[in-house]
């Protein structure tokens, strides 16, 4: 029954569901060591791990840092700007470079869809994917479905709502993954400017008026409206989306029942949510933060010990004996 | 065909029950009396067996006995060699172990590893005036210097063999066997 992670985690879409609750499983002891007087343990003392970023990101890199220090590992940050990949050095050289001063793992971040894979495949250390073009984001989708665990006991037979930007949304297409293979019923619901074709074939619902959506779901994920895609003219207006899309109190009122609200942040209050529903009873965005940090200890953990012929070896030795 | 294995008692459920009342006894000893003293068991059966002394001595002095539990898979030095540990149990002290008298509580006493990991972590967690070591079964084989104070059954062993500790709570009757 043993379960365990490769070298390098990419994705949810070529996770079983076995994996991606080990991951889940692994996270719950790891929300008590933030929690600690001294908020460290020695797991991964020695480890040296860069956070490697071509492209900005505050809430998920400091959150992958606290992930890092919490586990004794040594980190280096290696933002786009200001180093040499602002000098044209490919990806692959940057990452082969950092691997020939021994590191051991790399967080990567990378405007590109498919980096992560691309250089997990081209190097030794292990790869875990922060967010790359509009592919996948993996930790987040993870985070997501702990914070769903935790405030519903389950996941599956859930139905879960992505609100907003789906077509531009790595988060929506991790979180599609992850909650379909554990069970939920996803919905998805945004101006079909911002709707990829062909959605439906990933087993999604999809509402093309927010109301129905609230009536349906017990979750709302609502994402980020990237506010660079009025500019390039996929919505007329921030109000028109606010007031035609916007998760307000007035429309959660209409529901036949309470709707946990998520968001990946950071928001843009007044436009795809309102901050009376971001602040109200039923928001858990700050305790998706709080588990971005217990899920990432849970991914570094399992992949810096991958040696799973070894963990089975060791297990023959059974119990009682240390 | 796995080879033949040999399953010989070490403890029965009488020789447990007597052997931890013993233990009990030894540990309010040990403390001077309850008044300091805090039980933590290591994850998973020393879990169980803490719980079982601290209510043996609470009959007996008629105070609450503070008890804890500790996982130390997180302060293993192993983690390259034997891979994570699927499942990590909960690590829950009751108090600040700062000033008290703590109790470590395990099955088996073997390498010594486990509580060297068990005393790095509670080194985290505050600054007790003394922390003892209580085990079940102490088997030999120490690969660190490391004795326990309180022991309920002391056997040699090899390396090949195994102690197998059961408990009622967990695996529904309380036996130790040694399997060689």
């Amino acid at each position: 029954m043993t379960t365990s992670l490769g070298k390098d985690l990419t994705g949810l879409e070529h996770l079983t569901p076995d994996e991606i609750r080990l991951i889940l499983d692994t996270a719950e002891p790891f929300k008590e060591v933030s929690e600690r007087p001294i908020k460290k343990v020695p797991a991964l003392r020695g480890k040296t791990i860069v956070n490697l970023f071509f492209e900005a990101s505050t809430r998920t890199r400091i959150s992958f840092e606290f992930a890092e220090k919490r586990l004794s590992a040594d980190t280096v940050n290696v933002a786009a700007t200001g180093s040499s990949v602002s000098k044209g050095e490919t990806l692959v050289d940057t990452a082969k470079n950092l691997e020939a001063m021994r590191i051991d793992m790399v967080v990567i971040r990378h405007p590109s869809s498919g980096a992560a894979d691309f250089l997990g495949q081209r190097i030794r250390s292990n790869v875990i994917n922060a967010g790359d073009g509009k592919h996948e984001h993996p930790t987040q989708a993870l985070l997501d479905l702990l914070t769903i665990r935790d405030k519903h006991g389950k996941i599956e037979g859930l139905n879960v709502c992505l609100v907003g930007d789906i077509q531009h949304s790595r988060v929506a297409r991790s979180n599609i993954w992850g909650l379909t293979k554990l069970g939920a019923h996803v919905g998805v619901c945004g101006p079909h400017t911002l709707m990829p074709r062909g959605i439906e074939e990933l087993g999604v619902t999809m509402f093309s008026r927010i109301e129905e959506a609230i009536e349906w779901a017990d979750v709302l994920n609502v994402l980020r409206l990237q506010l660079e895609r009025m500019e390039k003219g996929f919505i007329p207006s921030l109000r028109e989306y606010y007031r035609v899309w916007g998760v307000t109190p007035e429309r959660l009122e209409r529901s036949p029942r309470p709707i946990t609200i998520m968001h990946p942040g950071p928001m843009n209050r007044g436009v795809e949510i309102d901050s009376r529903v971001a602040d109200g009873p039923h928001s858990v965005i700050l305790d998706q933060v709080t588990n971005g940090v217990a899920v990432r200890m849970a991914v570094l953990y399992l992949l810096a010990g991958g040696r799973p012929e070894l963990a089975d070896a060791a297990k023959r030795g059974g119990g009682g004996t240390e | 065909m796995p080879p033949k294995t040999d399953r010989t008692i070490l403890l029965d459920a009488r020789a447990m029950s007597r052997a931890l009342q013993r233990m009990a006894v030894e540990v309010a000893e040990l403390a001077h009396g309850p008044a300091d003293l805090v039980l933590v068991g290591i994850q998973r059966r020393g879990v169980e067996l803490a719980e079982r002394i601290a209510k043996l001595i609470e009959k007996d002095e008629g105070v609450a006995v503070p008890r804890g539990a500790l996982d130390i898979t997180l302060y293993r030095d192993d983690l390259e060699t034997v891979g994570p540990t699927p499942v990590i149990g909960e690590t829950h002290l009751p108090v600040d172990l700062t000033g008290k008298h703590v109790v470590i509580v395990d099955d088996v006493l073997y390498t010594g590893r486990t509580v060297r990991a068990a005393l790095d972590e509670l080194a985290d967690f505050g600054r007790p005036k003394r922390i003892s070591l209580c085990v079940l079964v102490d088997r030999g084989g120490r690969e660190l210097p490391i004795q326990a104070d309180i022991v309920g059954k002391a056997v040699k062993t090899g390396p090949g063999d195994r102690v197998d500790v059961q408990v009622e709570e967990l695996d529904g009757r309380d036996q130790v066997d040694l399997v060689r």
